[in-house]
């Protein structure tokens, strides 16, 4: 099954666009945020303890962070009346504190309202605007431009720009349980919690979303995404709601986590880049973000909750790892990673990604030059992390049928324990966590930048990371004989791994060695300006860039393959 | 919650009826129906029509069953009180009858090795933390239990059973766990504590075991208090180490199940570790005292565990190191302790 890639026309399983859920969600759009609104001031005030004075330190904190927002980092998107409505805010909160004709009961009732206008607002700004007549639009230009593009690059000739010879689906391969996706996303509701390295990954996923025949997911895409025309009108059209995330206070974080949670349970099928942001390090993501991944967890207890057993109400988490040779905004990634790590704390959300030039130039380049990206879809899990069987039951690790449901059992009944649920979703994320490396595919630009660097690193044995990374890239240079037998050795190792189903390996790696390193070094990060990887004129393997080389290694990482370097 | 026991209420289980299952059982009976668990059918016939265990008299009401699915539909708490030998068959054996909305707390002290199949220890040698497992980690690994606890802290089996005060440490991940121990156990004699660090737990009834070897030994020899004092506080070292290594927290060691255990152990003459250190150090041979013993000396089995962790990690752990040596290389236990009296410990206390 993971051997083949898969390349069909899927039939879309539901083609009736007014069944699909997200479709039902936007015509109640306004229902449902005021239900949002309403159920996040709700557990805001559980939080406070329903305690006045905490309550109102709440709400200037976050009056506090705001003002700090719009003055030190604001964004194009954000809206005109922002300073306005925080003004009136603070005003409200002031007079508020000072008013002494007041009784306690009727100023608490004053600070619930502002409450209640915060979250109104938090959960207007964070609703998708998904709108039918753009996604088809936008499906339509993804595919056709793409194919274009592809197709003049690879077809020689006048005609080539008419050619229908190469599909998208040549360049972006799909690999794992589509079928099994396909078929339970008519049952029950899907979380698909994919890998992130590059900011591409948003519109790939609503693609290949869209290619498997499945209605379109709803997801949390970086507010900042939408600071470009082009990219606003993709993300809204393929269903993005806004995750903003120099937000960090109280009301914001439950306004967004009740989207999600309240959105399951509508039924909608949702995406969560679990890793949060982007992988800085290139590594595969080992410690995920919690706070969206619970809300899968919270709408699968409230659905159980609502006496929902069949399968209707099921909740199916599908890890994706997104596989790519390249990854564009490598070198700033890494580099935040680098001083992340060591130790220098404060850094700014950043929005290299910015220009549509630059996405433009990458585009062109990704589609005439051969970079190509598999996207493996993992099993399908419960709540828990155990796997699903054909009828949606979850199995446990001797196979047996067991009930999700018996998880948030109590003395006979379903009931709400947060801290058990923090618990599950700890598990969850561990479980998503194995699971990725278990569905990672290996290419060779991977493989020969592991292989590089950790014999670099053995070289200079002394040396920690950041010396290493500060090497004079002129003084490294290692033989083309030695490179070989040491990937020979490797590869071994790794065929082993995939063997026993720890990790997955691409065709291309069941090449020649020769052919593989060649393949690699031709892949490994190709549009950067300097390459993590070359062969230089004595044949021999050089790199141009230290840190970038780190980040292409670090893909590999978490297999306890460095014992081989020992 | 009313403690008051009615019809439509669930009983409790108690998995393994020696000494300290029949404690707990007992205590638990005083509030909640109780249903043990026991393999040997003679154990089983008397608990239901003598009401003892091995001539102990225990609670009436005490339901006796050797058939784990009928434990297992009956309760939705089960106890599982076995010896850490028998740990992992009773596990599997109640593996198929166990579902996700059933909590287990246990109250073994022991580690379990987890090498990859036909290997064994002498072959390995050098062991890593993920070939250990704590018997919460065994049950995690067979069963599909997810709420899972432990009973630790310093309760030697034959004061909780004539209700002498004492006090216990139930350990969980989950708060629910937690509560639902101290709803059942908590009584006017017998204090409950709570601790989510659920190995940290573990580990302080595992490690500790160690320490109650050298402190029989201590005795055996016939040395005094001080050398006593001096073993327990350099032991707490020890297995702050070790245990930290392993995955606990400070916390948890020099708690209730750390510190409060070690020195009960180190003082009992009750205890079945203390006891092989006290009859080696009269010169007896180990295997002479193994055959001679009823119940296994948890910290036998623990001391060729570390000692093999030891090495694989690179730590060093003098008193578990030198009792291995006299354990099962024949090394002198006059020379163990001259050998430790040298030993550069420099600073004093430098965990905190």
């Amino acid at each position: 099954m993971a051997e083949t890639y898969i390349k069909h026309k899927y039939e879309p399983i539901l083609p009736q666009k007014d069944e699909w859920p997200v479709v039902k969600l936007s015509k109640s759009r306004k229902e449902f945020v005021k239900t949002v609104a309403e159920a996040s001031k709700r557990s805001v005030l559980q939080i406070t303890n329903n305690n006045m004075d905490l309550l109102k330190e709440e709400l200037e904190t976050t009056l506090y962070r705001e003002k700090l927002r719009i003055k030190q980092n604001p964004w194009a998107v954000d809206p005109d009346d922002d300073e306005d409505f925080w003004r009136k805010v603070r005003s409200r909160l002031v007079q508020l504190s000072g008013d002494t004709s007041l009784n306690k009961t009727q100023k608490k009732k004053k600070y619930v309202e502002i409450l209640d206008d915060i979250t109104m607002r938090y959960a207007e700004e964070i609703a998708s605007n998904f709108i039918h007549s753009h996604y088809k639009l936008t499906r339509r230009i993804v595919t056709y431009g793409f194919s274009r593009l592809l197709n003049a690059a690879r077809v020689k000739g006048f005609k080539s720009i008419f050619s229908n010879q190469y599909t998208l689906q040549d360049k972006i391969q799909i690999v794992g349980e589509t079928d099994q996706i396909r078929d339970l996303a008519c049952k029950g509701t899907i979380v698909m919690v994919p890998t992130h390295f590059s900011n591409l990954d948003s519109i790939l996923i609503g693609w290949i979303i869209s290619v498997l025949g499945l209605p379109p997911f709803i997801y949390g895409a970086g507010l900042n995404l939408f600071n470009i025309g082009i990219f606003a009108y993709f993300m809204n059209a393929l269903g993005a709601y806004k995750v903003d995330r120099r937000k960090k206070n109280l009301p914001y974080l439950e306004t967004l986590k009740t989207y999600s949670a309240e959105a399951i349970q509508f039924g909608v099928h949702s995406l969560f880049f679990p890793g949060g942001t982007r992988s800085r390090s290139g590594m595969i993501e080992k410690k995920l973000k919690l706070g969206l991944l619970s809300t899968a967890v919270e709408a699968q207890r409230a659905n159980f909750q609502k006496g929902i057993k069949g399968i209707e109400g099921k909740v199916f988490i599908v890890p994706v790892t997104i596989n790519y040779h390249f990854v564009l905004e490598a070198p700033s990634l890494i580099k935040e990673h680098l001083s992340l790590t060591g130790q220098e704390r404060y850094y700014k959300e950043s929005d290299e990604f910015s220009t549509s030039y630059k996405i433009s130039k990458f585009l062109v380049k990704f589609f005439t030059k051969g970079s190509d990206i598999s996207v493996s879809i993992g099993k399908a899990m419960d709540v828990l992390g155990n796997y699903i069987d054909a009828d949606g039951n979850s199995l446990d690790k001797h196979g047996r049928v067991i009930n999700t449901r018996d998880y948030f059992m109590a003395n006979g009944k379903v009931n709400v324990d947060v801290q058990r649920e923090e618990e599950y979703t700890h598990h969850l994320g561990k479980r998503i966590v194995e699971e990725f490396h278990k569905i990672n595919r290996i290419f060779s630009s991977h493989f020969v930048a592991f292989v590089a660097f950790q014999m670099i690193k053995r070289e200079n044995k002394k040396l920690d990371l950041y010396s290493l990374l500060r090497l004079p890239e002129e003084d490294i240079e290692i033989s083309y004989e030695d490179f070989k037998s040491t990937c020979t050795g490797l590869l071994d190792k790794i065929k082993d791994l995939a063997s026993d189903g720890k990790v997955q390996i691409a065709p291309h790696m069941r090449e020649s060695i020769d052919q593989i390193i060649d393949h690699g070094l031709a892949n490994v990060g190709m549009y950067h300006a300097k390459r993590p990887l070359v062969k230089n004129e004595s044949g021999n393997i050089v790199t141009q860039d230290m840190s970038l080389l780190y980040f292409y290694h670090n893909r590999l990482v978490g297999y306890e393959l460095e014992k081989q370097f020992k | 919650m009313s403690s008051k026991s009615n019809l439509s209420e669930k009983s409790i289980g108690v998995v393994g009826m020696g000494s300290f299952g029949t404690a707990i059982a007992n205590i638990l009976a005083s509030k909640n129906k109780v249903i043990a668990y026991a393999r040997r059918m003679e154990i089983v016939d008397e608990i239901n029509t003598k009401h003892s265990v091995e001539g102990l008299k225990i609670h009436e009401s005490i339901e006796g069953t050797h058939d784990p699915e009928y434990l297992c539909k009956s309760c939705d708490t089960i106890f599982l009180m076995v010896p850490s030998a028998a740990f992992m068959e009773v596990v599997r054996a109640f593996s198929p009858f166990l579902y996700p909305y059933h909590m287990v707390i246990h109250g073994t002290k022991g580690l379990c090795l987890n090498l990859p199949s036909n290997k064994s220890l002498d072959e390995v040698g050098k062991i890593s933390r993920k070939n250990i497992l704590t018997m919460s980690e065994v049950i995690l690994q067979e069963t599909v239990v997810i709420r899972v606890g432990c009973l630790a802290g310093p309760n030697l089996a034959r004061e909780l059973y004539a209700s002498q005060p004492a006090a216990t440490v139930v350990a969980s991940r989950f708060n629910e766990v937690i509560m639902e121990g101290q709803r059942l156990l908590r009584n006017d004699k017998f204090q409950v504590y709570g601790n989510s660090d659920i190995v940290g737990v573990e580990l302080s009834g595992v490690l500790k075991n160690i320490i109650a070897i050298a402190a029989g030994a201590l005795a055996g020899l016939g040395l005094g208090e001080n050398a006593k004092g001096l073993l327990i506080s350099r032991g707490m070292v020890e297995l702050v180490y070790l245990g930290n290594a392993l995955g606990g927290s400070l916390k948890s060691f020099i708690g209730l199940a750390g510190i409060g255990d070690l020195v009960t152990t180190c003082n009992s003459t009750l205890s079945r570790n203390y006891t092989v250190g006290y009859r080696l150090a009269q010169g007896e041979k180990l295997t002479d005292i193994l055959n001679s013993m009823e119940e296994v000396a948890e910290g036998i089995n623990t001391v060729r565990l570390m000692k093999a962790f030891v090495e694989g990690t690179g730590m060093r752990a003098p008193i578990t190191e030198n009792l291995y040596k006299v354990l099962f290389e024949d090394l002198k236990i006059e020379e163990a302790l001259q050998y430790l009296m040298k030993y550069p410990f420099s600073v004093d206390v430098d965990f905190l």
